[in-house]
């Protein structure tokens, strides 16, 4: 530790760092653009600098090591007026068409023009504007227009997820950001997790909208419209109306569906329940007939579409069932159907998810019957958010409402699906009781909770000790599949979710997800496990009964029509 | 084509992702250009993704990503023929030609590459059409030029019919 002197007053800087860690630290601010904390610093954005006496430049903050006795000044006018002059430059190549943004408002492109009081464009456009709008992706759109090469959304893909679907192409004033080739989002190697979504400061990249779709149908007087919601949704929807990381709104959230007109409100934890009936019989089953292991989770469809293209070697591995979100899809167009007379055709069902790679997953050809999709529309959680604040519903007003039967009820086992480790803390619990007959002593498995990358633990199942892993990331999947193919042979079972803390932290979260939103939401989910009495799938008698009225067993005729489903090796440009 | 692209990435055992731009510097020598199948292929040798490649190779202007056309075309944009209006040059010869630097026409008769300076300062601004040296071009000489080697091809045709 050595002292240097921010803004004439002392602060303490550890040898090493960067000048931006030490003054954040200290609790001053400076803005940044294309910074991104853990990774190495790019300064590609200048929008940081800070003025260094006895330096003859301006020096960027994210990228520049402290040194001893340094004198900084973050405000001084020399830095203000240079990073004006950046912000100004960026918006001579930006579109002035901030009221038709998605990201009116929570632009931080926007917000540093206002918060340094740009009035005036002081540089006329150079760039031609003939940028193609990238809508191809069922996920995600690509608005060059309004990339401003920051680069975060590169890194995010590259160095976080392992996937480098996209890159800068060309070089000066001809730069853009595209996948190879300058092909489209669908035909690229995107595995749609939408994290670069979270990281783009401006509206370059958003999800693909189901809005309109889904208020249509809400106002079509032939369509039943009923919606699920995910596990995720409901402890992370509340920052969109301004609460603090967390908070769960489950009961207001069900209220606010229902005053907007959705028939059936149903649970997608019920059908996580569902999921771990089938996964659990799956993995029990495998392990007692020599099947293919380690068994691989299958919730998560950015991760299938990462396999798919990048390790077609595994997709046997992968577990055959579909995701909660698909099996409650298909059960309610069947089943759910059938009890209440409804002709499936006329069911317009919706989902919430935290995720963008949802869309592309309910687009996929083999998730439907008879031309029939399981699911019509997959609203992220800021597009149901969006969809609340247009209705003028005011959750002040509200009280909370439980969901619709009969897939209202869950387990805490199905809500834990939710975050980094919750599939496999379900399954354990079930696997548990369908080997020995007996619940675990203590329901709660240490070893897989937390926000590490990969976490490993043995697990003690009657006589059998059963090896696991859980990836939080699918850019920390790639160790442990190439250790799998260099022979090793002790897991059994491997839960892997595509974004970094698993679905709390979606593509389609809210936008100002970072890593203390992260762990306040998984607490949440943590916190509903600790606080109720339901907390194994195979105790859910909702679950028990649409097995004993409809499905009759898991791995039955009745589930493998509806409940599973196939891989197939994708050839991508990659 | 794969086939073919292996056995040039085999004369480059153990190379990592410092040669990549020699290895797409052999693969232009072979095929003029990089196919697709170069820049997978490329990828899986070297274990670096197609958007990364595709970045370098972009990035300089040497890589084409289109078969070079029958008569290849280099217009000079060094700093002398900038001044001098190579600019307009390059332009009239893309409105001409009807495909940017870098293309290749359809009929395959014209390709265009912008190289960064000839090293024939004092003849600026100037192209070279298959190696040809045209000097002191301006845009309204371009299709006079361009005419040139369009009336060859279709002599040569000529007299391959007759």
């Amino acid at each position: 530790m050595f002292e240097i002197e921010v803004n004439n007053k002392i602060i303490e800087a550890v040898p090493g760092e960067t000048i931006l860690s030490a003054v954040t630290r200290a609790g001053i601010k400076v803005p940044t653009l294309c910074y991104m904390k853990d990774l190495a610093p790019s300064g590609a954005c200048r929008i940081c600098v800070v003025e260094v006496d006895g330096m003859k430049t301006l020096v960027p903050s994210c990228s520049y090591p402290v040194q001893e006795g340094m004198k900084i000044h973050t405000n001084s006018k020399r830095a203000i007026r240079a990073r004006k002059t950046v912000i100004e430059l960026l918006l001579a190549n930006h579109p002035d068409d901030c009221l038709y943004c998605v990201r009116n408002g929570n632009c931080r492109l926007q917000g540093l023009a206002e918060e340094y009081g740009i009035r005036e464009r002081r540089f006329p456009s150079s760039k031609k504007k003939d940028h193609m709008l990238d809508a191809t992706s069922p996920s995600i759109i690509r608005d060059q227009a309004k990339c401003i090469l920051c680069g975060k959304c590169v890194r995010v893909c590259e160095e976080i997820q392992n996937v480098a679907a996209i890159d800068f192409v060309k070089r000066g004033s001809k730069t853009v950001i595209a996948p190879a080739f300058e092909q489209s989002l669908n035909v690229s190697s995107c595995i749609n997790c939408g994290q670069c979504v979270l990281a783009c400061p401006t509206g370059a990249l958003r999800e693909k909208s189901s809005l309109r779709e889904v208020d249509e149908a809400l106002h079509d007087k032939d369509k039943y419209v009923v919606i699920q919601h995910a596990p995720a949704v409901s402890v992370t929807l509340a920052e969109e109306f301004g609460l603090r990381p967390g908070v769960d709104i489950n009961g207001l959230m069900v209220a606010a569906l229902r005053q907007l007109g959705f028939k059936k409100i149903f649970d997608t934890s019920f059908s996580a329940d569902l999921t771990i009936m089938e996964e659990a019989s799956e993995l029990v089953h495998r392990v007692t007939t020599g099947g293919k292991l380690p068994m691989m989770t299958s919730c998560s469809p950015g991760w299938i579409k990462y396999v798919e293209q990048f390790y077609p070697d595994f997709i046997d591995n992968l577990s055959t069932c579909k995701s909660p979100q698909q099996m409650l899809g298909a059960i309610i167009k069947s089943y759910f159907a059938e009890k209440e007379g409804i002709d499936p055709e006329k069911i317009f069902s919706v989902s919430i998810m935290p995720c963008v790679a949802k869309k592309f997953e309910a687009a996929r050809p083999e998730m439907g019957r008879n031309n029939i999709f399981d699911i019509d529309a997959v609203l992220t959680t800021r597009e149901v958010a969006r969809l609340i604040k247009m209705a003028g519903i005011d959750f002040d007003s509200l009280t909370p409402e439980t969901a619709d039967l009969p897939f209202g009820t869950r387990s805490t086992a199905g809500k834990l699906f939710g975050g980094t480790g919750g599939v496999m803390e379900a399954a354990i619990r079930t696997a548990h009781y369908m080997i020995t007959g007996k619940e675990l002593k203590s329901l709660m498995v240490e070893d897989v909770r937390g926000l590490k990358g990969v976490k490993e633990a043995k697990v003690k199942i009657g006589d059998l000790e059963v090896g696991v892993a859980v990836v939080s990331g699918v850019g920390n999947a790639s160790k442990i599949l190439e250790e799998i193919k260099n022979g090793r042979k002790d897991l059994h079972f491997i839960e892997v979710m595509t974004c970094p803390g698993g679905c709390i932290a979606g593509g389609g979260q809210p936008l100002s997800t970072d890593q203390e939103s992260i762990k306040a939401r998984l607490h949440a989910l943590y916190n509903i496990d600790h606080s109720e009495t339901l907390r194994t799938s195979h105790k859910n008698k909702d679950v028990q009964k649409l097995y004993d009225e409809f499905l009759k067993e898991p791995l039955g005729h009745k589930s493998h029509e509806l409940l599973h489903t196939h891989y197939i090796k994708r050839e991508v440009l990659s | 084509m794969k086939e073919e692209i292996r056995k040039i990435l085999e004369k480059h055992p153990d190379s990592k992702r410092d040669s990549l731009i020699p290895l797409l510097q052999a693969v232009q020598e072979v095929y003029g250009y990089l196919p697709k199948d170069a820049v997978v292929e490329i990828g899986k040798h070297l274990n670096l993704p197609a958007s990364k490649i595709y970045g370098v190779a972009t990035f300089y202007n040497q890589f084409r990503f289109q078969p070079k056309g029958k008569n290849h075309v280099m217009v000079c944009r060094g700093t002398a023929c900038h001044v001098k209006g190579s600019l307009a040059v390059l332009e009239a010869i893309e409105q001409d030609l009807k495909i940017k630097a870098g293309q290749t026409s359809r009929d395959t008769l014209f390709s265009i590459e912008v190289v960064a300076c000839m090293g024939a300062c004092g003849l600026a601004p100037v192209i070279s059409v298959n190696g040809e040296f045209h000097a002191n071009v301006d845009p309204q000489k371009i299709s006079e030029i361009l005419d040139i080697y369009r009336e060859e091809k279709k002599s040569a045709m000529e007299a391959a019919n007759a």
